[in-house]
């Protein structure tokens, strides 16, 4: 004779159960409040976001883009690598000598401490971590889906402001000293491939930091494909978030 | 009639028969003028844009430099300026070489060198530096094979004619010089014909296995002869060393006859560990003297002079076991060891046999002393306790002999123009071939070393006659590669050489070919008159004396336009290029200078000093080819009667101005910020 009392959010049930052959009373149940803070995907899924979250931290330590140079004169090629901070040459000096020869064509010294984005963009790599970070911590879809979102609009910003400032750069040039005048050339590197430049080919490549950006956004895919459970993420929670007491019958 | 002229007629065929008969005998040249396999051109073919197996360092003679040859294809790679000044890039004008030419009798701007050889450690070549001597004034050069740049030059004292250096002990501490000339020590006035009484010898030991830090560590007093070559014991020989020497006799005119009267000369074996012992024991005397010695600073690249006053001098009679005189057929030149130490060959050029030294039977013979007499303190050991065998009939006028690590020795015969090839032991000759012509040294890469390459010899031949298209009465001299691979000694090829090659070296292009330095480094550049930016360059009168700080960019100078110089001044053009890229050196040349031009490495300064002779506009230029705005590469400096009011200035031309105004903006970037905004 099973009687249930509710007091609250308790419910206090009687009855009896079979677990694994031995006689069980259920004594009582705790039955939780309603609400969102629960996690409502499943652990993989958490780990995968973190694990995405804490990879976004090599974004510190390794370029993003690689743009090379190879000319008849330069066999052994240029390079400079854009990193989260600053834009390095491949050797210390190329950049210099990069620098050197565009201003044959007039195109402006590339002087990363001229570059703002180069000073804010690591904040916002801090915020993305962090946002994977909670995601994976509190384990809630929509924050999953908000990180995803928010680095991939990360992503596409970066792409138009590399684009902007490469056009910058490769169109906003020095006529009035420019000692190569060549009609309708201009020298903005590929956003990614290969393209002639006068004298030289230009590759332009994602690197080491931007793939490993993208397995990151890979992982909350995932995250968020395998992790997905069973009820909606705003239903109320049945048996598999009761307690129960058991006592074995006797 | 018609009867007589039956008979005269078969009389002239007889006679024109006879005549044809014996033309066709006439003596001709039988020697077989090419004599290369069908292999060889691709043995020697290294395809465009690849590189060769070896790096070749042979002397330049009489050029006073070294030239570097890739081996197999014989092509030449570059010329080290090393005693000899060098216009071509202002090596012995710029004035911070200079100094590098200083000996004790004021600046000497030429040499003879004769001797390359690689650095060592323990008895192998370790990359490292190549050493090579003068012989016409002594001095040895240390030459860095990063740079492949002179750094270090050592001035000989108490020496005429550094012939026998710079021969390195296996363990690199020491080079050696011995003296071709023997003069009185210390030099002094007296007549020729006291040669016996006043004339000696001395063999140097030069502490050479710290850069910048070149000196003779000691020297030894040796019997008034001629002093040819040598070469360091090793393995079981290690700690000796051996040289040559001829005139024995002592004469001192008429060498040719009066030198070459004795049938043997002989080889002196130094043991230089005892001469160690002994001038740590106090045995050598301090003496004064004066030489020079010269090291280009590091950081500054710029080479300076310092003068030693004093000398060790050990003399034999005072160190007992020092030196032993082994007597050798005939006039020696090379004298040789093989990589294991135990055999020292010699090559007595005017000798019918090669007479190869045992060590273990040299050794043998000191514990015996088994000697014939004592010269100056020297015992002269019995030719036959120290002689391991004798090659005969090896040829004529045996030279040197370099070794192959298999057992094979090959000898050069200078008169009959061939190398020999012998086996160690059994004395016998298994091959020969000739060369093309005269032939001096060979060299075997490793050859002299512990450890052979062997697998090219290079014949270096003091006649060339025939071998290449003529160009009048001076011909370049030759080497030839002689593929050693096989049982057979092959041809493969002939390439001309520069001034005379005596010596050579090689070692693997891999041991060195990836350390070579692309450029100076700017920020370390610590030439006083270095600039980084074109704000910095400018103009400066102290006296007579103005100061131009300049640098050099594609594709300018700044600064460009120089006014306010006067007759009577001297001028220094400080050049520093600022490219820290491969391969993109400037030159600068200014119009009626009595110098040569510069050659500016990147990250490097260098000055040129100038006194103009007239009034009027000067242009300098760049000389090297450098951008494609190479042409553009250029300014006018301005020449004014001595006490002119034309102030000093030194302006960049409006070109040069903007690129200037670019430059203080990347390095500014505020400024940078601001125009990039704009530009948005």
């Amino acid at each position: 004779m099973p009687s249930t009392i509710a007091t609250g959010e308790w419910q206090l049930l009687h009855g009896e159960w079979r677990n694994g052959g031995v006689d069980m009373t259920i004594i009582a149940t705790r039955q939780r409040p309603r609400h969102y803070w629960r996690p409502d995907v499943t652990k993989l899924s958490r780990a995968l976001c973190g694990i995405g979250a804490l990879l976004l931290m090599a974004l510190y330590f390794l370029p993003l883009w690689s743009i090379q140079l190879f000319a008849p004169q330069y066999p052994e090629g240029l390079g400079m690598r854009i990193r989260l901070t600053t834009v390095v040459g491949d050797r210390p000096t190329d950049l210099q000598t990069i620098n050197q020869l565009n201003h044959y064509i007039g195109m402006r010294p590339i002087e990363p401490t001229g570059i703002p984005e180069l000073r804010y963009f690591p904040l916002v790599v801090g915020v993305l971590i962090a946002l994977g970070a909670g995601a994976a911590l509190l384990g809630k879809r929509p924050l999953v889906i908000t990180w995803l979102a928010a680095l991939a609009s990360f992503g596409a910003a970066g792409l138009v402001d590399f684009w902007r400032w490469s056009y910058d750069y490769g169109h906003n040039l020095d006529f009035a000293h420019a000692v190569i005048k060549v009609p309708g050339m201009t020298y903005q590197p590929p956003l990614i491939g290969t393209k002639q430049l006068l004298n030289f080919t230009a590759t332009s490549w994602p690197a080491a930091g931007a793939w490993i950006a993208l397995v990151a956004f890979a992982f909350g895919v995932a995250a968020i494909l395998i992790g997905k459970t069973t009820r909606s993420p705003f239903a109320i929670p049945r048996s598999g978030a009761t307690d129960m007491a058991f006592k074995r019958a006797s | 009639m018609k009867r007589s002229y039956d008979k005269v007629l078969p009389a002239i065929v007889a006679a024109l028969a006879i005549v044809a008969l014996l033309f066709a005998c006439r003596t001709t040249n039988p020697g077989v003028r090419t004599a290369v396999t069908n292999d060889a051109a691709q043995k020697v073919f290294v395809p465009p844009g690849q590189y060769d197996e070896f790096y070749a360092f042979l002397s330049g003679g009489f050029s006073g430099q070294i030239s570097v040859y890739g081996i197999p294809s014989g092509r030449l790679l570059k010329v080290i300026p090393v005693f000899s000044q060098n216009p071509e890039n202002a090596w012995g004008y710029s004035e911070e070489t200079k100094p590098m030419l200083q000996t004790s009798h004021g600046f000497v701007p030429w040499d003879d060198s004769h001797h390359p050889e690689l650095s060592q450690t323990d008895g192998v070549p370790n990359g490292k530096w190549i050493f090579i001597n003068a012989n016409n004034t002594p001095r040895i050069a240390r030459v860095d094979l990063t740079k492949f740049e002179t750094e270090e030059i050592v001035e000989i004292p108490n020496a005429a004619g550094g012939h026998a250096a710079p021969f390195t002990t296996p363990d690199g501490r020491y080079v050696v010089s011995a003296t071709r000339f023997s003069v009185p020590i210390p030099n002094t006035d007296v007549a020729i014909s006291d040669y016996k009484k006043s004339f000696k010898g001395t063999i140097s030991f030069i502490r050479a296995d710290e850069p910048g830090k070149m000196a003779i560590a000691f020297q030894i007093l040796m019997p008034g002869y001629d002093y040819d070559l040598g070469h360091a014991g090793k393995g079981p020989s290690d700690g000796w060393f051996f040289f040559t020497s001829y005139n024995s006799e002592q004469a001192y005119t008429k060498l040719e006859a009066n030198a070459s009267q004795n049938d043997k000369d002989y080889v002196a074996a130094v043991n230089w560990k005892r001469a160690e012992a002994c001038v740590a024991a106090g045995k050598a005397k301090s003496t004064p003297t004066s030489y020079v010695h010269n090291y280009v600073d590091s950081t500054s690249r710029v080479a300076k002079s310092d003068t030693r006053t004093t000398v060790a001098i050990l003399d034999p009679r005072d160190c007992d076991g020092l030196v032993y005189f082994l007597p050798t057929p005939k006039s020696p030149h090379g004298v040789d060891v093989d990589p294991t130490g135990e055999y020292i060959v010699a090559g007595g050029k005017l000798a019918t046999v090669i007479p190869v030294h045992s060590f273990s039977k040299l050794s043998k013979a000191i514990a015996d002393k088994a000697f014939d007499t004592t010269i100056d303190g020297i015992p002269v050991v019995k030719y036959t306790a120290s002689l391991a065998g004798e090659v005969k009939n090896p040829g004529l006028g045996p030279l040197h002999t370099e070794f192959d690590g298999k057992g094979y020795a090959y000898t050069s015969m200078f008169i009959s123009s061939e190398v020999v090839k012998w086996k160690l032991g059994t004395w016998e000759i298994v091959d020969r071939i000739p060369t093309y012509y005269s032939i001096g040294h060979l060299m075997i890469p490793g050859g002299d070393t512990k450890q052979p390459w062997g697998k090219y010899l290079i014949a270096m031949n003091k006649i060339t006659k025939d071998r290449y298209l003529p160009t009048g009465p001076e011909l370049f001299q030759a080497a030839q590669l002689i593929d050693i691979s096989g049982d057979k000694m092959k041809l493969l090829l002939d390439f001309p050489t520069i001034g005379e090659p005596h010596y050579a070296q090689a070692l693997p292009a891999s041991m060195i070919k990836d350390k070579q330095v692309k450029f100076y480094s700017l920020a370390q550049n610590a030439n006083p008159y270095k600039i980084s930016r074109e704000a910095e360059g400018g103009i400066s009168r102290v006296g007579k004396r103005v100061d131009v700080k300049m640098l050099a960019i594609r594709s300018h100078f700044a600064p460009d336009n120089i006014e306010g110089v006067q007759m009577g001044d001297t001028i220094y053009f400080h050049v520093t290029n600022i490219e820290q890229d491969w391969d993109i050196l400037h030159g600068f040349a200014v119009l009626g200078n009595n110098n040569s031009e510069l050659i500016v490495a990147p990250g490097e300064t260098r000055t040129l000093k100038w006194i103009p002779n007239r009034v009027g506009i000067y242009p300098f230029y760049c000389t090297d080819f450098c951008s494609a705005l190479h042409q553009e590469m250029q300014g006018y400096i301005r020449v004014s009667p001595s006490g002119s009011t034309v102030p000093l200035v030194a302006k960049l031309s409006d070109k040069a101005l903007t690129q200037s105004g670019r430059l203080e903006r990347a390095v500014s970037p505020g400024a940078e910020h601001a125009e990039h905004d704009r530009n948005r």
